[in-house]
């Protein structure tokens, strides 16, 4: 484990930054967003990011390649490029999370060149959640925000950073930065650990049951009378979807150009009323299936498919920032109650 | 040797029963005015929606120009006369996002003013020569 | 605080419930934490007296709420309209978006609401909020109870506050309010004075931020067509996400330019935008045009007025001057 005093952070960036390209959490006016390092700009003291880090490697839209006409003959044009090695820096135990649900979708076979290059050169480097908020309840779905997973994991205590490489990629930046960091005893930062998983255990949501949900719970599910009840305020707004680090739904589009056509990927939202609209129609023809298929996809068909795993991190963000204030926390306690009882 | 001088893409929306014939008056009298101005004829300047001055702009015009019947005078009673409030608020949004002014008109061109309508285009096509090319209104992907 | 109080409401809602006037009553309902209120529609006297709530975060306007609640079944829906929901509710009557018979309206007053975001910037990991006088006591995770001013965290549309008076209602409680001088353009005069290039940067600044989740359409009182133009792969702008600055602008342009004379300058787009782009500076600058172009219309105000979008006079003013007074020139 290495380390280095809090007052140096800006030396460890510019010596990240000298071999990469960096992007860390910075304030701004609608709250903390990931921006490009560059000297002068601050670490931001906010729990998260009003986006995730998922625009990093599944961008909100993403050119996929090019086509050119002439007279009759179309040409077709790679737009892929090797992207360069990039590090994310101070993201949080959920957000790192959320990269397995990811992963599992894009790199599965076939693998989503787009996607799997870009994350080939991405290096995280978490950032241990030391005042985590109200609205989190990563705990419900086994993640730690006293100890996240990541390439390099990262301790803030009273006066220093401590970094811990868990991955190949990590030590190699790791070792990289040596001259910067200084090696360090681990107690400060299992100190610090006990002190976070204290302030976890007294968050309002921290008891949060995921046990009705998971693998295999469709048909109990499904045609729960509480989803009418609860799809009711729903807008049919895509913020949820957008702002969550998980959701992974695209849609893929031509725009024409005038003289050519990019095809182009874009995120899109069960939300919306055209959401994998087909030649036959919408197959969900209310609010409330479309607000049904959200949170059974996180909590239900998504586990199903891959080995329990919940697909919802608890990174609190819609809950943050659903207009109506409807929410999967509200969901799974509204349903959770049915299914146990 | 040759100089790259800038020249714009206009587009003009012209009125089928006024501007459209002005324009046609004045290709007849032989009356010059930039080629780089492409017409699109429309039924009525009223039938000329907000998006389809941001579209131009999108496809990568440089001005866009409506012409329409004078007031009291259109074809359809009215319709002109929503055009002008339609277009007075656009063009004020357009002006409040910071959008250089001087790239949208409205002109009313009836089917005798061959020679006002040659004159307009001129007049438009020089002003929007001045600003050079529309940068805040474009659309990156459809720059060749 | 709001002068009306939660219990007066249950209580009028029980009534009307009771004698039968409404089946159902559109509400606030109480969530998991002091200020995630939801809209509901609560059937009797125990779901609300149980999850029933109206306090300083039930902003929502409720109106556009009717047009799907009113479609779905018989018998009359109660609804609470703060003054400025009843301007939507006035327009949404104009448009015959829904049915008048349907609706029992109750007009209670509204002394502002809470901005969370506000409260959010100043006071981290809310636990729970309370009033005493024009104080706000804001129990937080870390930091213990921050006083914080109630006047400094209201939304920008409650600090520009339009009117206290309802326009419309069945009932009132408590009494009715006035049409203020709300001062409401202020921000966007400020916008007018600076130069094209200054005015460019901000809205660069501003758009660029945005994610297209739609939450200021779905929202809006004013949207009500059954299908956006930007929901309609025919339309040619069916774009689910903005590619570049392009989009971003055409997007908000013609976002608030398709409620022009129809937005009641409620507010609602600017309160549920995720990354708090100040949309509602779109909405009126159109309002200020309107105002100065063509006289003063307040969208809302008494049902069945004409837009001045969908109006004219034979000497209204030329597009070019009308920039040039846009402007704030002569």
């Amino acid at each position: 484990m290495r380390k280095l005093s809090l007052d140096r952070l800006d030396t460890l960036f510019a010596a990240i930054a000298a071999e990469h390209t960096l992007y860390l959490p910075v304030d701004g006016k609608a709250g903390a967003r990931f921006e490009k390092w560059e000297d002068g700009k601050v670490l931001s003291d906010a729990l998260n990011t009003v986006r995730s880090p998922k625009d990093f490697f599944f961008p909100q839209t993403d050119n996929l390649m090019d086509f050119k006409t002439e007279g009759k003959k179309i040409e077709i044009i790679d737009t892929r490029e090797e992207c360069e090695d990039f590090v994310i820096f101070g993201v949080r135990a959920c957000d790192v999370r959320a990269f397995e649900v990811l992963d599992r979708v894009f790199l599965a076979e076939p693998a989503d060149s787009y996607y799997e290059n870009r994350r080939k050169h991405g290096i995280l480097v978490s950032l241990a959640c030391n005042k985590p908020l109200e609205t989190c309840f990563c705990g419900t779905f086994g993640i730690d925000a006293a100890a996240p997973e990541g390439d390099i994991v990262c301790h803030k205590t009273a006066d220093a950073l401590y970094l811990d490489a868990e991955t190949e990629k990590g030590e190699a930046l790791l070792k990289a930065l040596e001259a910067v960091t200084e090696e360090a005893d681990a107690a400060p930062v299992e100190e610090q650990k006990a002190v976070i998983r204290e302030r976890l255990a007294k968050l309002p949501l921290a008891d949060l049951s995921a046990d009705a949900f998971g693998a295999g719970k469709t048909d109990a599910l499904f045609d729960a009378p509480e989803w009418a009840e609860l799809a009711e305020s729903c807008l049919g707004c895509g913020t949820c979807t957008f702002v969550c680090p998980t959701c992974q739904c695209y849609d893929i589009k031509d725009f024409n150009t005038g003289h050519g056509v990019k095809r182009f990927r874009c995120w899109d939202s069960c939300m919306y009323s055209d959401f994998t609209k087909m030649s036959a129609g919408q197959p969900r023809l209310t609010q409330k299936e479309r607000f049904r298929q959200r949170f059974m996809h996180k909590l239900v068909y998504y586990p199903t498919n891959n080995d329990g795993l919940f697909s919802c991190v608890g990174c609190g963000r819609c809950v943050a920032k659903c207009p109506i204030h409807m929410n999967i926390v509200k969901v799974m306690k509204k349903l959770g109650g049915r299914a146990n009882g | 040797m040759q100089v790259n001088e800038f020249r714009p893409l206009i587009v003009a929306f012209c009125c089928n029963w006024c501007s459209y014939a002005g324009a046609d008056l004045a290709g007849n009298n032989r009356l010059a005015y930039p080629a780089d101005v492409k017409i699109i004829r429309v039924p009525c300047s009223c039938r000329v929606n907000p998006m389809f001055i941001l579209r131009a702009f999108q496809r990568g015009a440089d001005g866009v120009i409506l012409c329409g019947c004078h007031p009291g005078d259109c074809h359809y009673t009215t319709g002109n006369y929503y055009t002008r409030r339609r277009m007075a608020l656009l063009f004020s949004m357009l002006d409040y996002l910071g959008i250089e002014k001087e790239r949208t008109r409205v002109e009313w061109v009836s089917a005798a003013e061959g020679a006002k309508f040659a004159a307009t285009m001129n007049d438009f096509a020089k002003q929007v020569a001045a600003l050079g090319e529309n940068k805040r209104l474009e659309d990156l992907r459809c720059k060749k | 605080m709001q002068e009306v109080k939660r219990e007066t409401l249950i209580s009028k809602a029980a009534a009307l419930l009771a004698d039968g006037t409404v089946t159902r009553v559109l509400g606030w309902k109480a969530g998991e934490f002091a200020y995630d209120v939801t809209p509901a529609v609560f059937r009797s006297a125990e779901e609300l007296e149980k999850d029933f709530v109206f306090d300083d975060f039930c902003g929502a306007n409720f109106s556009k709420y009717l047009i799907k609640e009113t479609a779905k079944e018989d018998g009359k829906v109660l609804v609470f309209l703060k003054p400025c929901d009843t301007y939507s509710f006035n327009q949404l009557l104009t448009e015959h978006r829904f049915d008048r018979e349907k609706v029992y309206a109750v007009g209670v007053p509204c002394n502002g609401m809470l901005d969370v975001n506000r409260i959010r910037t100043v006071a981290d990991g809310i636990v729970a909020v309370r009033e005493e006088g024009e104080e706000v006591l804001v129990d937080t995770l870390y930091d213990g109870t921050k006083t914080l001013k109630r006047a400094e965290l209201l939304p920008d549309r409650c600090v520009h506050c339009k009117s206290k008076k309802h326009v419309a209602y069945d009932e009132l409680l408590g009494e009715d309010g006035e049409v203020l001088d709300s001062a409401r353009f202020d921000e966007v005069e400020k916008l007018e004075k600076m130069t094209p290039d200054e005015r460019f940067a901000f809205w660069q600044k501003e758009l660029s931020r945005c994610i297209r989740c739609n939450a200021c359409r779905d929202v809006c009182p004013a949207c009500t067509c059954e299908k956006c133009v930007f929901d309609n792969p025919n339309s040619g702008v069916e774009n689910k996400a903005a590619a570049n600055s392009f989009e971003e602008k055409m997007f908000h342009i013609i976002r608030a330019f398709h409620v022009v004379g129809r937005c009641t300058d409620c507010g609602e787009c600017s309160r549920v935008c995720p990354q708090h782009i100040p949309l509602h500076l779109l909405n009126r600058k159109f309002i200020k045009d309107i105002d100065g172009f063509y006289g003063e219309y307040q969208a809302g105000a008494e049902v069945g007025s004409r837009a001045p979008i969908v109006n004219y006079t034979t000497e209204d003013i030329e597009p070019g001057e009308a920039v040039e007074r846009g402007e704030g020139n002569a």
